[in-house]
Parts: structure tokens; sequence; C-alpha cells
């Protein structure tokens, strides 16, 4: 049970720019730090943000480990047309976390 | 600058071993800090501005999950929502009188001794580990369900021996550093310590974001991490001791509003 | 911030990496391959050849002071107009004293109607972060801003 906050507005006027936020729980173990034994923790982190608006992307990030746990990002897209804004995150062994959001454009 | 750390840690330790007059001082029990303040006043304005954001504070991605917990049940054993109301209706501003003292167990309970209780009693499944992430999940969003209630825990008949033994914790000396914690909470709130200014030591924010911990964590976590602070040998999660300190210091911060879940450096 | 205060703050990092060899918790601090100005040279190199990069344009934000290396608020915003024929294409991120020099990377386009991105960033230590926004039309600019990172006392001592 992974979680997942999305912030996106319900509605907004076409072409207006929004603000989309995303934050979702991960610990993006950074692989430098060390256990009490002196031992190395294993790298775990997620690589790659990817938004896509009605299907096409709008936003993609790629990860090292300097991103903060639990990563928050915040990012623009611009208002075009009702649909559906997807969001995947996909971490450094390939396994994926999806979720979804709906905007009405008028 | 360790060596300067040092010399401050050296310089508090002396605080309290150079003569009868601080040793009286650091005795004073009734010197609970005044005005009171919540830790969340001790820090910078970017994490003050995290905790209130009601979207990025991380501390809520447990919130929500505890939120499904609470409404979900499991093995046919009612959920938490079917006597506590949709969502906890009936919870809002319990968490702001815990610990609490138990009648059928005689036990003094703080909330995730409390969860667990209800666990056991009302839905037959075994209670969950202190710290894991359902328990903490659970805990914080039981006492986000009181998030601006006014602390207010008092001293009961039964809960009075507790209440001493929490006191008595506070006000030891333990550790290398031989540091009580009121040495810090007490007589220090508000100096700097390296880059860190003492606070007074309040729980009323947990369980909380530590950026330290990066996830969030419980009161006893945070008093263990104070113990090892001050090199002494820290307590287990969940125990008698543990909750009687965290009785004294619920009853030292009545007044102070609830804020989990808070964000803590 | 004087040239003099950073020789404090960096030698004070270094007795402070003796002074704590031994306990594990500090592994942020005390991680030995710390990249160094050349190291996001080469990383920048590796992203973008030769191509000559301009100051200008681009706007990091951060606090002046973090209270904790682990979680750093951290904005950056480009001026341009994100249109189909003037956007930016790509913000890549960078640190000197992180154990990589590499932090992030954002893929952009006119679509985002604005060139603004926001996370929080792990740093260890005080240092400039530095971003370099990627032009549609091929061009490179840089900004960078610099935080000062406090360590807490009860972990060090």
């Amino acid at each position: 049970m992974t979680g997942i906050r999305i912030s996106v507005p319900d509605t907004a006027e076409t072409g207006e720019v929004i603000e989309i936020r995303v934050l979702i729980q991960h610990p993006m173990e950074s692989g430098f730090r060390r256990d009490n034994r002196g031992g190395l923790i294993p790298r775990d982190i997620l690589t790659r943000f990817e938004c896509t608006y009605s299907g096409k992307a709008v936003f993609v990030a790629d990860f090292h480990p300097a991103i903060a746990a639990n990563p928050l990002l915040s990012f623009n897209t611009v208002a075009a047309e009702s649909g559906t804004l997807n969001f995947r995150w996909i971490d450094q062994n390939g396994a994926v976390w999806e979720d979804s959001a709906e905007i009405i454009v008028t | 600058m360790i060596k300067r750390a040092v010399l401050l840690v050296a310089a508090l330790a002396l605080a309290g071993c150079d003569g009868g007059a601080n040793d009286e001082e650091a005795l004073d029990r009734s010197a609970a800090p005044s005005p009171l303040r919540s830790g969340l006043s001790f820090l910078t304005e970017d994490t003050q501005a995290l905790q209130a954001d009601a979207f990025a504070n991380p501390g809520h991605l447990w919130v929500d999950r505890g939120r499904n917990l609470f409404a979900s049940a499991k093995d046919s054993s009612p959920a938490c929502s079917l006597c506590h109301g949709d969502d906890g209706a009936q919870l809002v501003g319990a968490s702001a009188s815990y610990p609490a003292w138990d009648e059928s167990s005689g036990e003094l309970l703080n909330l995730e001794g409390r969860i667990n209780a209800c666990r056991q009693r009302h839905q037959s499944q075994p209670p969950l580990d202190y710290e894991s992430e359902d328990l903490l999940a659970l805990s914080a969003f039981v006492g986000h369900l009181s998030q601006g209630t006014e602390i207010s825990v008092e001293v009961a008949a039964e809960t009075q021996n507790a209440y001493d033994l929490g006191e008595d914790y506070f006000f030891t000396r333990r550790g290398q550093f031989n540091l009580s914690c009121a040495q810090c909470h007490n007589d220090n709130w508000g100096q700097q310590l390296r880059g860190d200014t003492i606070s007074q030591g309040h729980g009323s924010g947990f369980p909380a974001y530590r950026l330290e911990w990066q996830t969030l964590g419980s009161l006893h976590r945070r008093f263990q991490d104070c113990d090892q602070g001050v090199r002494a040998e820290p307590m287990e999660m969940g125990s008698d001791i543990y909750i009687a300190l965290e009785h004294y210091l619920a009853a030292r911060a009545s007044g102070l509003e609830v804020e989990t879940p808070s964000v803590r450096r | 911030m004087r040239t003099d205060e950073r020789q404090a703050l960096s030698i004070s990092r270094r007795s402070l990496i003796t002074g704590v060899a031994g306990l594990g918790t500090l592994a942020l601090i005390r991680s030995p391959a710390a990249a160094a100005p050349e190291d996001v040279i080469a990383a920048q190199r590796a992203l973008f050849g030769d191509r000559e990069i301009q100051t200008g344009r681009v706007m990091v934000t951060m606090p002046p002071i973090a209270e904790n290396g682990f979680s750093v608020p951290f904005e950056v915003e480009v001026d341009s107009p994100m249109t189909e024929d003037d956007h930016v294409v790509q913000i890549a991120v960078f640190s000197p004293r992180n154990p990589l020099p590499d932090m992030a990377r954002f893929h952009l386009g006119p679509r985002a109607g604005r060139a603004r991105v926001a996370t929080r960033i792990r740093m260890s230590g005080t240092q400039a972060i530095t971003a370099v926004a990627e032009m549609s039309d091929g061009s490179l600019w840089s900004g960078s801003a610099e935080t000062v990172v406090t360590l807490a006392a009860c972990i060090i001592l």
C-alpha cells in the first residue's frame, strides 16, 4: 500500500496554466548510508516520474539519490482539454506505481 | 566546530555538577517552561511552511493510510469506523487526552496502546508492532483528528504513580553526558546548541515527520533518540517507563494544541 | 558568503568526518566520495558536450539556511515563453558536494506553459546548487543558489 497524493484542480479554463503537485511515499534510499553495523544500505530509489495528459507526455523527471525521501514534485501544464492526467513512478528495478486525476476544462 | 559542540555539552554537563545552586535549580520541578511553546516555533520558516502545507506535509501520507485502515474490516472483524464513525467522527479531540487510564485493564495507555487494545478486544486482531507502518498510520490518523485541540491531560489518582515515574525520568541525569531531559528542555530551551535551537521538549506534534528520520515516527522513537543523544541506553518503545514519561510530558504540555502530523527537524 | 567563512566550513566538515567516523547514522555527511566542482563540469559535459553554458535566464530558489540536509526545498524557474517555437526542453540540476554530481533532470515542453519545477533535495553540506536549462534553440543557460546546511547538535554529540 504505497501512499500517493495528487493535487490537480478539478476545473480550469482553456489555456490556463495550472499547477500540479504530486507526493509519493518512498524511502529514496541513497545507497550511501550505512546501518548500525557499518554495512552499506543498498540503494533503492525511484528513477523516473512521468505525467501524461490525454495520453501525451507533458512532464518527465529523472531522479538521482539527491531527491529527498517521499518525493514531492510541483510543475505546470496548460489546461488544453477535459481529460485524464496520468502519473507514473518507476523505480530502479522497473516497478511501477500509477495514479490519475480528471480535469474539466471549459 | 565539533570542538565547540563538545565544549557546549561539557558546559551543559558541568552546569549541573559544579555547585549546590545549580543542583537545586535542576531539581526545581515546578520550573516548567513558561510560556509554553510548541516545537514548531523553534523551526525555520521553511519547515514551518512544510508542516502547514496540508498537501505537501509528508506526514499526511501516513494519515491517508491510517484513514484507509480505519475504514477497512479484516477477517470478518469490524472496522474501526463501525464503532467510531466514518472517518473517526467520534474520535475528534480524543487523542488530546492521552495517555489515559484504561479501567478494564487497569493500565495507563497511550494512543498506540489504546489502538492495540481495541484491536485485541473488539477486532480479534493481534497487536501491531510499535513503530510498524500500520500502527504509525493509525496513530497519525487518530492524532490528526485532534489537530488544533488543546492537550488536556491531568494526573488522576490511578495515574499518579506513572506520572511520578515519568517526572523522575525527566529530571534524572543519565548517560555518558550525565544530562537530564530537564537540563536541556526546562533550563536551556531557546538556547543554541550548534545549529539547533533547544526546544521545550513537548510531544504535541507526534507522530511526527522528522527530517532527520526521513519518515514518520512515534514519540517513543524520539525519546530513544534523546536518550542516545546523551549517550544513555534507550528504553523499549512502548515500555511502561516511556509511557510514564509520555504521561508526564502530556500533562506538562497541557494547553498546547495537538499538531499531528507535525514536521520536525 | 565570504571566502574565509567557506574555508572555515570546509575545515569543520573535515574535522567532523574524523571526529565522528564511528557513527553509522552520519553516513550522509561522511560519504567519502563527494562530488567536486570538477565532477559537476564532467557531468555537464556528459550531458551537453562542449557547448557553451551561459549564465542567466535560470533562477534557482532555495532557503538561505536549511536545518536538515535530508530535505531542502528547491525551485527552479526558467525565463521562457514556453511556446511551440521557443521553449525549455530540459533542466538538469547539479551538486558540487553530494556523493553524485547529478541530482535530477526535468524534461519539459511547450505544454508545460511555464518552465518551473519545485521539489525537495538532499544536500550533504553547504553548497551552491546549479541548474542548467536547455532551450529548444539548443542554447544552454544556468543559474545557481547557495544554501547553508546546518547540522543537528544531538546527532553529532
